[in-house]
């Protein structure tokens, strides 16, 4: 720009569009975003499907059906259920419903847009979180009810249930991400649902590893029998399941740096 | 806004090449040429999103990369096309890119200035192009910055849309903000800019005013079409006949165009050179020279295909 140039007169005339830039707080930015990430998550049918109705329908479904098969659980239903369907419910929103709306931000300029915009990556990634927190929130509140309509009787231990909830978030948004970075917006559709469904069977989320019988000591080591048995700990007992904290915390770390490594904005 | 040397490749190709181009403060400045010219990428290269191959950009004294932060909450930014959820409202998109900025412009009188009241609430999927275009508009305009990129702002737009579109880029202009728009319709810079660069293959090929680019308005063209194709040679022949003064471009097998004094004496050597050489015109159209024409006679093609 060459400032010896400068119309003066124009800078001294004050219009309706005379420059007066600049960006909001940080603060006043990312909790922009949030609540517009948990605004659009909330308002598409599919997301919450996957948010609400089928974990509702997985705990109804099976402490009903608990009473009808033999299951290897140690405790009554609901309260071996409940806790399993709140990791159910992280996972769904962290995961699948992460990485299918980032795939779709890519697609469709979102992230190019405000990659021009004064919110920063960081705050774009602080956002996203806060999205995800606020509906995991709502999440937890909505089975909770349910699960106490079904009787459900938790002994809970608040710092494991919430250093599960945040881990499990963190590790699940990072494998989240890393395949909405690597995959095109339809791939990472499929992927995403497809891994939440055999996460959701042979996962070890909703159901104990103990169900699982031998596959169950393979099984807690992923990031869903690991939250599965952090929440199951956290609320059957009230104890903090260290070793299932750390396996996610190792999940939340790998799927960080494939993240870092692979992830385009655009 | 400077830019030196830039060089830009994507794998075999090179979309810029070795371009220079100065942007004064509080002008609308055109960067002019066909689809694939380098206009995109050059802008994007402005806006911090592709770092310089080679070469320096700077705007506002800024370098779009090293000193993106302090840079961004200054310029305005509209893309060619999306950048916005599919399921968000116009407004509600509006009032987010807004909440980014410190000192935003009133999203309900901006949304009125560009026609977009009446479709406030619908989600942007089902927005129009215009009404997609006219939306991204705002959104580059909202921070209040000191200078908007603006990629092919009306592209596909119906003419009141075109019009709303120009009448405010041109009040930017006069509140004191930079215009950079990249276009590839030549009555869009010939009306809007006050400087225009003309680029082809990723090299500046002209730049100047409206004016200077055709020549005060006042140089002429005869552009003659024949009946049937030229004789062999006919493009010398005709120059050496019509001498120094004027130029021969052969747009195509059957039409070509005279620039210089299209005067009655011109008029009346191209009558005569039909004469002798056995040519039987079809018409004899004289215009001003306009930048079609001047892209036409720099790169041997028409500006749209």
């Amino acid at each position: 720009m060459n400032f010896d140039k400068l119309d003066h007169h124009g800078l001294d005339h004050r219009g309706t569009f005379t420059p007066r830039p600049g960006a909001a707080p940080l603060t006043r930015q990312v909790a922009a975003q949030a609540a517009m990430e948990s605004k659009l998550m909330l308002r598409n049918g599919e997301q919450l499907l996957l948010a609400v109705v089928i974990p509702v329908i997985v705990l109804i479904g099976g402490v009903e059906g608990a009473h009808h098969i033999t299951l290897h659980i140690a405790h009554r239903a609901v309260d071996e259920f409940a806790p399993g369907v709140l990791a159910l419910a992280v996972m769904s929103t962290a995961f699948t419903s992460l990485a299918i709306a980032t795939g779709f931000e890519r697609r469709y300029g979102v992230i190019k847009r405000l990659g021009s915009s004064p919110l920063p990556r960081s705050g774009l990634l602080a956002g996203k979180i806060g999205g995800l927190l606020f509906v995991e929130a709502l999440q937890i509140v909505v089975i909770c009810l349910v699960a106490a309509v079904l009787g459900w009787h938790p002994h809970p231990g608040y710092l494991g249930a919430v250093l599960a909830v945040v881990l499990g978030t963190a590790a699940f948004a990072a494998l989240g991400l890393f395949v909405a970075g690597v995959l095109r917006a339809e791939a990472t559709l499929a992927a995403a649902n497809l891994i939440y469904l055999l996460l959701m069977a042979g996962g070890a989320v909703v159901l104990p590893t103990s169900a699982y019988g031998a596959f169950g000591n393979v099984v807690k080591w992923l990031p869903s029998g690991a939250l599965g048995n952090a929440m199951r700990s956290a609320f059957i007992s009230g104890s903090t399941n260290w070793t299932g904290l750390a396996v996610l915390l190792g999940w939340a770390v790998l799927g960080t740096v494939l993240t870092a490594r692979t992830f385009k904005w655009e | 806004m400077d830019v030196r040397g830039l060089v830009m490749r994507y794998a075999d190709k090179v979309a810029v090449d070795a371009l220079d181009l100065t942007v004064e403060r509080n002008t609308i400045t055109a960067v002019l040429g066909p689809n694939g010219a380098g206009k995109t990428t050059t802008l994007e290269t402005c806006e911090g999103y592709r770092k310089p191959q080679s070469g320096t950009v700077r705007v506002l004294g800024l370098d779009p990369i090293a000193q993106r932060r302090d840079l961004l909450p200054r310029i305005g930014v509209m893309l060619q096309g999306g950048g916005a959820w599919s399921g968000v409202r116009a407004m509600e998109m509006l009032r987010h890119i807004a909440k980014l900025h410190a000192d935003p412009l009133d999203t309900e009188m901006l949304s009125d200035r560009l026609g977009l009241a009446d479709c406030g609430r619908t989600p942007y999927r089902r927005l129009s192009g215009g009404q997609q275009q006219r939306l991204g508009l705002a959104m580059a305009v909202v921070g209040r910055p000191e200078i908007v990129f603006v990629d092919e702002p009306t592209a596909g737009m119906d003419p009141q849309a075109r019009r709303t579109t120009w009448e405010l880029l041109e009040e930017l202009r006069g509140d004191g903000v930079t215009v950079v728009l990249t276009t590839h319709y030549m009555d869009e810079a010939e009306h809007l800019a006050d400087r225009i660069h003309i680029i082809d293959k990723g090299r500046m090929i002209a730049s100047g005013t409206p004016l200077e680019l055709t020549r005060g308005g006042k140089a002429t063209t005869i552009r003659l079409v024949v009946t049937r194709p030229f004789p062999p040679g006919a493009p010398e022949s005709l120059r050496k006949a019509l001498g120094e003064k004027t130029e021969v471009t052969v747009l195509d097998e059957i039409s070509l165009l005279v620039t210089g004094p299209a005067d009655s004496s011109t008029l009346a050597k191209v009558s005569q050179w039909c004469e002798e050489n056995d040519v039987l015109p079809e018409s004899l159209t004289l215009g001003q020279r306009n930048l079609e024409d001047v892209f036409l006679q720099l790169t041997g093609r028409e500006l749209l295909p």
